[in-house]
């Protein structure tokens, strides 16, 4: 599935707008960055209610492809910065945790463990 | 015995979660130039970021240095802080002593040193507490694992 196609799915804003044609198999969506590390896959999209700027390290070190976060939280500019130099496209939508997974597994996406 | 190609050396500060993972994105960024296996270089920075941020959440300072070989990548993690009491317990999946402002980081829930464990092919945790803990895995460059147990 497309990036730009799960966006609009979750209803999304797009705060760092990359490349979002980039096609997503797989989904990791956890507030807890090592369980990010521990049960992500290269490429996945990364959901995560955690807005510091360890969440954008976390998808660098884990090769997470773009980044969703879920409840309307909004990260601090440096975050955005962050995740711009590192080529990193990040989205915010209102949905919760739960929901945001329970449409896109809906949709088709499986989880990346 | 394997020859020494390229080292380098970070110095971490305890505390310091806005720099918390600096080293660990340079060590990839590296490790990209010098064209290692995108596999392996995933092993290693997974196994510096979590042992780096044992570092600013519980130590005083430390250190996160790699040394590549024409063999694997070793990685150390020394600090000086308060040491691990019970290193048994310390690597169960899930048994943490984080507080809330760590996990408010995102950190904390008791995963860090078993992720180093998984995705090393040696691993070394070796503490006094009182003094501090020295963490070493290395991680061979014709290995291919997942990451995963």
């Amino acid at each position: 599935m497309k990036l730009e196609q799960i966006a609009a799915t979750l209803g999304c804003e797009a705060l760092v707008c990359l490349d979002c044609a980039i096609d997503i198999d797989a989904v990791v969506a956890s507030d807890g960055m090592s369980e990010i590390l521990a049960f992500s896959r290269p490429g996945a999209l990364m959901l995560t209610g955690l807005t510091n700027i360890q969440s954008v390290r976390t998808a660098v070190v884990a090769d997470v492809h773009a980044i969703i976060y879920v409840r309307g939280k909004r990260p601090a500019d440096p975050v955005l910065e962050l995740a711009r130099e590192k080529g990193i496209p990040i989205f915010l939508t209102q949905r919760g945790m739960f929901d945001s997974c329970g449409i896109l597994y809906q949709a088709g996406l499986k989880g990346a463990m | 015995m394997p020859e020494e190609l390229f080292s380098r050396s970070f110095a971490v500060r305890g505390r310091d979660f806005e720099k918390a993972g600096e080293a660990s994105t340079e060590i990839k960024t590296l490790l990209k130039e010098l064209e290692i296996d995108p596999q392996v270089i995933r092993r290693v920075v997974v196994v510096a970021f979590e042992a780096e941020m044992n570092v600013v959440m519980y130590a005083e300072e430390g250190t996160v240095s790699f040394v590549l070989t024409d063999d694997d990548i070793g990685i150390e993690v020394a600090d000086r802080g308060p040491g691990i009491p019970d290193l048994e317990l310390a690597l169960q999946e899930g048994w943490s002593t984080a507080t809330d402002e760590m996990r408010e980081m995102g950190f904390g829930f008791g995963m860090g040193l078993p992720n180093i464990r998984r995705n090393s092919d040696v691993f070394e945790v070796r503490s006094r507490v009182g003094e501090g803990t020295v963490v070493t895995s290395r991680i061979g460059l014709d290995e291919h694992g997942d990451g995963h147990d």
